[in-house]
């Protein structure tokens, strides 16, 4: 079976700042897979790298078997057009840490955008469908709500209905509940739950260490821009092996 | 908020559980003498400015006389038309000029750079001549499948649209890469994350955004175009402006028509200043929880407080 994600010795620098400094992991399909580590270790910057909104400087990162962002004919290296990565990125979902919603349409609207316009859907089709996923995120009710008037936690699950309307075969979450009040966490963490029990691959940056435990099949501890530590998260949270890790769990845990 | 107060004041207001009763202050409020002769100064000299005028050389019965005037009204009509054009013209350049200028393509970027250099940095009036007077260069217009006198193609309603919409393009490309790059990062990255051509984002999740910031700038850009418009005088175009002098040179009555082109003048931009707090308003949704009232709903809103606070007292 092929991995749904595959990096090879993944680099990425801005300038002189070495952000990742050679990243091997796999993930299997159907996997919740978790990325930890103190703030700057470079969690995020390789999510966004499997979707292409960062460039890599080296090493080799594939998606369902695809090389992300270039094209390879022989030994040579081709990037890809615009347009080429736009259609790579249709069946990896997003979740960012600030929703990023679209505040000047509403909540179904959102929905019905991606599939209307990259898949030339119907918007009669596409409206159903968003109905059904804010349902599912259990915002019913909210369709015809802006962003504004609707609370972090909602506008977190809506952003989550979003990324599922084009339904992608990979889910990134950029950790998708720093940016909300305590109280509002746990809805949002349903919704991810309720995800990994249907079987969606997922690769989650969070600082939820209760989720990463129960939810998660695989856990990776980076810092430094660096893999430190990998393994079940059961294990890895339980019986850190690395000082560096044992350090960052004491702080957290 | 002024719900809030009428309810804080009204009688059948129960307080929530936990407060206090309280006797509302009665204070006698902060004499303000200066605001009273001020006002009376002012007044003394607008009336004194109104006499100037009406001792002047000038005949008033004239200005109502000549207001629906045919050859004014046709005039207005005209200012009208190549105020609208010019600035569509320089609404569909803005939009390009700036999505070029922001583009990562050097050639595009560059050209948009030098058409805004050129048309901003030189006078409007200047511009507008060298439309006019393009015979000089180029005798022939020759497209290929179409082939004529330049002065027969560069007729005065083409001179001044040209003129007038090329400056404006590099005007409005200004304001609306303000407006571009006004709309948060996060959104590119979201609509590229769904898979969305850059093309797609810009229309779809950049520029509607954008158009909150662009719009009052715009509406700023329209008003100086109805202005501005009178310098295509210059180009033999027959619009408000140049209808008044006409009668002015054969009636003598030279501020009359002044006066008269100024009234319709504020009147074009009253009427579009309105228009424009509409646009606003419908670019705000989304944006704001709640819309600002319409100019209607403040009245209406003013006057039920007005008969809320005699009630009361």
């Amino acid at each position: 079976m092929t991995a749904m994600v595959k990096a090879e010795g993944v680099h990425k620098s801005y300038g002189a700042a070495h952000i990742l400094k050679g990243i091997d992991l796999e993930v299997a399909p159907r996997e919740v897979f978790c990325l930890i580590g103190p703030s700057g270790s470079g969690k995020s910057t390789f999510l966004r790298c499997i979707n292409h909104l960062e460039k890599i400087n080296g090493g080799k990162l594939y998606v369902d078997g695809d090389l992300v962002g270039y094209r390879q004919k022989g030994d040579k290296l081709y990037e890809l057009k615009d347009s080429e990565v736009a259609a790579q990125r249709r069946d990896i979902g997003m979740v960012f840490q600030r929703f990023n919603l679209f505040p000047h349409m509403t909540a179904i609207e959102n929905v019905m955008e991606a599939p209307v316009m990259v898949k030339g859907e119907s918007k009669a089709v596409a409206r159903e469908r968003a109905i059904r996923l804010l349902d599912r995120v259990g915002l019913g009710d909210k369709g015809n709500n802006y962003p504004s008037m609707l609370s972090g936690g909602q506008q977190q699950r809506v952003a989550i209905a979003r990324a599922l309307a084009m339904e992608p075969k990979l889910m990134l979450f950029d950790e998708p509940t720093s940016a909300l009040d305590p109280e509002l966490v746990g809805d949002v963490l349903d919704v991810m739950r309720d995800l990994a029990e249907s079987g969606m691959t997922m690769i989650v940056v969070t600082h939820e260490m209760g989720f990463a435990r129960e939810v998660g099949d695989n856990l990776v501890f980076m810092d430094g821009g660096v893999v430190v530590e990998s393994g079940h998260p059961r294990e890895v949270l339980g019986n850190p092996q690395h000082d560096r890790t044992k350090a960052f769990l004491s702080k957290v845990l | 908020m002024t719900d809030k107060l009428d309810k804080a004041s009204g009688p059948a207001d129960t307080p929530p559980a936990g407060s206090t009763p309280h006797e509302p202050i009665r204070a006698i409020p902060v004499r303000h003498y200066g605001r009273w002769i001020s006002a009376v100064v002012i007044l003394a000299l607008v009336v004194a400015l109104g006499y100037a005028f009406s001792q002047g050389n000038v005949r008033w019965a004239t200005v109502p006389e000549k207001l629906f005037d045919g050859s004014i009204i046709k005039g207005l009509f005209n200012t009208i038309w190549i105020s609208v054009a010019s600035m569509a013209v320089g609404l569909v350049l803005g939009v390009v000029f700036a999505v070029m200028r922001l583009s990562k393509n050097p050639v595009t970027s560059t050209i948009a750079w030098f058409y805004i250099w050129l048309f901003r940095g030189t006078p409007v009036y200047v511009q507008l001549l060298i439309w006019f007077n393009l015979a000089l260069i180029f005798p022939v217009l020759n497209l290929g499948f179409y082939k004529d006198e330049m002065t027969q193609v560069m007729t005065p309603f083409l001179a001044a649209l040209l003129g007038l919409g090329l400056n404006e393009g590099a005007y409005m490309a200004e304001i609306v890469r303000a407006g571009i790059q006004s709309v948060d990062e996060g959104q590119t990255e979201a609509s590229h994350a769904l898979g969305m051509t850059q093309t797609q984002t810009m229309r779809r999740v950049v520029l509607p955004q954008a158009m909150r910031v662009i719009v009052p700038p715009t509406g700023n850009e329209f008003i100086n175009m109805l202005k501005t418009s009178s310098l295509v005088v210059a180009v033999q175009y027959y619009d408000l402006l140049r209808a008044a002098q006409d009668i002015a040179s054969t009636s003598f009555a030279v501020m009359e028509m002044f006066f008269v082109a100024s009234i319709w003048y504020l009147a074009l931009t009253s009427v579009f200043s309105v228009g424009q707090y509409y646009l606003e308003r419908y670019y705000a949704r989304g944006a704001l929880r709640t819309l600002p009232p319409t100019p209607w709903q403040k009245v209406k809103a003013n006057l039920s407080r007005f008969s809320n606070r005699k009630a009361v007292a």
